[in-house]
């Protein structure tokens, strides 16, 4: 077939979109169920927390609210309710932030999906690196160097790494900051000027983030470099000349890579799951430090409304990586 | 029994295995020992605060800004860690298995509903899942070791489910359908049984990714706060990290250490009980 030879996916960009929304509606229905179980099961209702905010008990005036918010409703209506809302994306209201939920968290969404963008392209690109050198030196003190970092790597809670770093880059080096998004007391600086800033700020947190997935890539590209040297095609392609170096980049790291970006497609909701903590650590504004805002100041809606949001980021992100999939190995048709 | 010495003479082969055991069995010791060599509650004010690790030997560890000694809380942490991580990862295999099971038996529309409902929990990221639900919930032992075991069922689920319907297929399966065997009987009898191998080196990785996102939370304060933990301790020593960062170091190798021995033990049991994979 001569469009699968493309790498295009399978009925043009637009179809794949499509079926792909159309098979993630059963599971995002499951999410938004779900959610809405756990906001039920929860001790104490959205009012029980308005009246202690505003420090009332006043049941005749709980009442009141209750009707108007519809939580005086039969189940079944309001998880109705609840789903029409959700599909208008309306995520709620947060009454602590004194803002709609879905606002507070685009508001947020940036500096998270920077951190993880960084970071993936960081470990890739390690990872790729030295599981490639250590498949090369294979039984070498190299070969087992890159594996004792990667198992050591492996094993670190990121919160740890992070705060490490911090003593030895910011404390001790004294080289990069400690946290924050850019240099609050630098105001009147430049585009350029504040872009490096961030960077600056960046390095760290997406470093820690990195850590761990450096690892998973090194060991996975590793084992996969094995594999592919010893297949037929790589004896093929040496014996009609081609030199190490072009074998080893064309023809094997190409091939190896496959596995890293199913992994990478895999790996995509616990990234997230990381940036949460590295975000807390690191004191940056993304969805990680809205969340353990919302945790301690007891805003149920904002974390339920986290909760989907990432759920939908997840989603979409790994429609992505199975384009980049299609785009890696032709013969694979993106469905 | 001369399975297990099978099992133990193809373990020790690699090095690495073994010594992710030693470590693994020293910590167990450690957390065993704890009430024996700490009586005492290690949340107990003892000396004085911030004495630096080796400065009275009465304190190897030293002692944080409260005076409480760090050893006693290292060894009664990994009371909680190993149990922590043990319990929720049982409950964990339960669910996978239940579900992996039913839905690689029977096919058809419960295998629908089962791999979507699997699929929806790898949708939402783990950790968020996890701090949403203690923070929803309360931070108690019992909503924490719920949430670490709704967080990690899925891949146990895909796994066994695999396994199932490679199996069912298989003609041992086939001849106990022919003398009428019952279905459970089939099933718990033998087709699970022949689907352990996987399990067991998945259950060891369990325990310590389970270990590594409890540390996380009890870090963000959703632990317990009644069970002594290290990311508890991490937690309160980074308000020192820059004075005394001893406080958040050591508690952080001892997690390390739990992490990557459980990691090692996992290694070698996948090799050990595939040894045909090392032939390839």
């Amino acid at each position: 077939m001569a469009k699968a030879k493309t790498g295009k996916p399978h009925g043009g960009l637009a179809t794949f979109f499509t079926r792909r929304l159309i098979q993630a509606v059963p599971v995002l229905l499951g999410i938004v169920l779900f959610s809405f179980v756990i906001l039920h099961l929860a001790p104490g209702d959205a009012i029980d927390v308005m009246a202690g905010e505003a420090g009332t008990g006043d049941a005749a005036y709980m009442a009141q609210l209750r009707e108007k918010y519809g939580l005086d409703q039969p189940l079944h209506i309001q998880l109705l309710r609840y789903g029409t809302q959700i599909a208008q994306l309306d995520l709620g209201y947060s009454i602590r932030n004194n803002a709609p939920v879905r606002d507070l968290i685009l508001q947020r969404v940036g500096p998270t999906l920077l951190l993880m963008g960084v970071s993936i392209v960081l470990s890739v690109a390690m990872g790729v690196l030295f599981g490639a050198v250590a498949a090369i030196r294979r039984n070498t003190l190299i070969d087992d160097l890159i594996s004792l970092v990667a198992l050591l790597a492996y094993a670190m809670p990121i919160f740890w790494i992070g705060l490490m770093f911090i003593i030895l880059f910011s404390v001790t080096l004294g080289v990069l900051p400690s946290g924050g998004f850019y240099d609050v007391v630098r105001q009147d600086v430049g585009p350029l000027a504040r872009g490096l800033d961030v960077g600056r700020h960046l390095v760290l947190p997406a470093l820690t983030l990195s850590l761990f997935y450096f690892a998973i890539y090194t060991r996975l590209m590793r084992a996969s470099m094995l594999e592919v040297m010893g297949l037929d095609y790589i004896r093929t392609a040496r014996a009609k000349g081609l030199g190490a170096a072009k074998v080893t980049i064309r023809h094997v790291v190409r091939n190896a890579l496959l596995p890293i970006v199913t992994m990478l497609g895999m790996q995509t909701a616990s990234l997230l799951g990381g940036a949460v903590v590295v975000e807390t650590v690191f004191n940056w504004p993304g969805l990680g430090r809205l969340t353990y805002d919302a945790v301690f100041q007891r805003d149920y809606s904002l974390l339920i409304g986290i909760l989907l949001m990432s759920s939908i980021l997840v989603i979409i992100i790994n429609m992505l990586v199975d384009l980049a999939y299609s785009w890696l190995d032709p013969r694979i048709v993106a469905r | 029994m001369t399975g297990l010495l099978d099992l133990w003479r193809l373990f020790r082969r690699k090095r690495t295995a073994v010594l992710g055991l030693a470590i693994f069995l020293a910590i167990v010791a450690a957390a065993l020992l704890a009430p024996v060599l700490y009586p005492d509650d290690p949340a107990d004010m003892v000396a004085p605060p911030l004495l630096w690790p080796g400065e009275d030997m009465a304190y190897p560890l030293g002692t944080d800004t409260l005076g409480r000694d760090i050893a006693a809380g290292i060894m009664h942490g990994a009371r909680s860690a190993l149990m922590i991580g043990g319990i929720s990862t049982l409950v964990a295999l339960a669910i996978g298995i239940t579900v992996g099971a039913l839905s690689g038996y029977y096919g058809g529309w419960v295998n629908d509903v089962l791999m979507r409902v699997t699929e929806m929990f790898q949708t939402m990221p783990q950790f968020i899942l996890a701090v949403v639900l203690v923070a929803i919930f309360g931070p108690a032992l019992t909503s924490i070791i719920t949430a670490l075991a709704l967080v990690s069922w899925p891949p146990v689920a895909r796994l066994v489910r695999a396994e199932v319907m490679s199996l069912r297929e298989r003609e041992f399966v086939q001849s106990c359908y022919v003398i009428g065997m019952s279905e459970r009987g089939i099933i718990f009898g033998q087709i699970l049984p022949n689907c352990l191998t996987p399990i067991i080196v998945t259950a060891s990785i369990m325990v310590a990714s389970a270990i590594l996102t409890e540390a996380g939370l009890s870090f963000l304060g959703l632990g317990d706060p009644n069970v002594l933990t290290w990311g508890a301790m991490i937690g309160a020593g980074r308000e020192s990290l820059r004075s005394a960062w001893f406080l958040v170091a050591e508690p952080g190798l001892a997690i390390i250490l739990v992490v990557l021995s459980l990691n090692l033990v996992g290694e070698g049991l996948n090799d050990a009980l595939n040894p045909k994979l090392k032939l390839r």
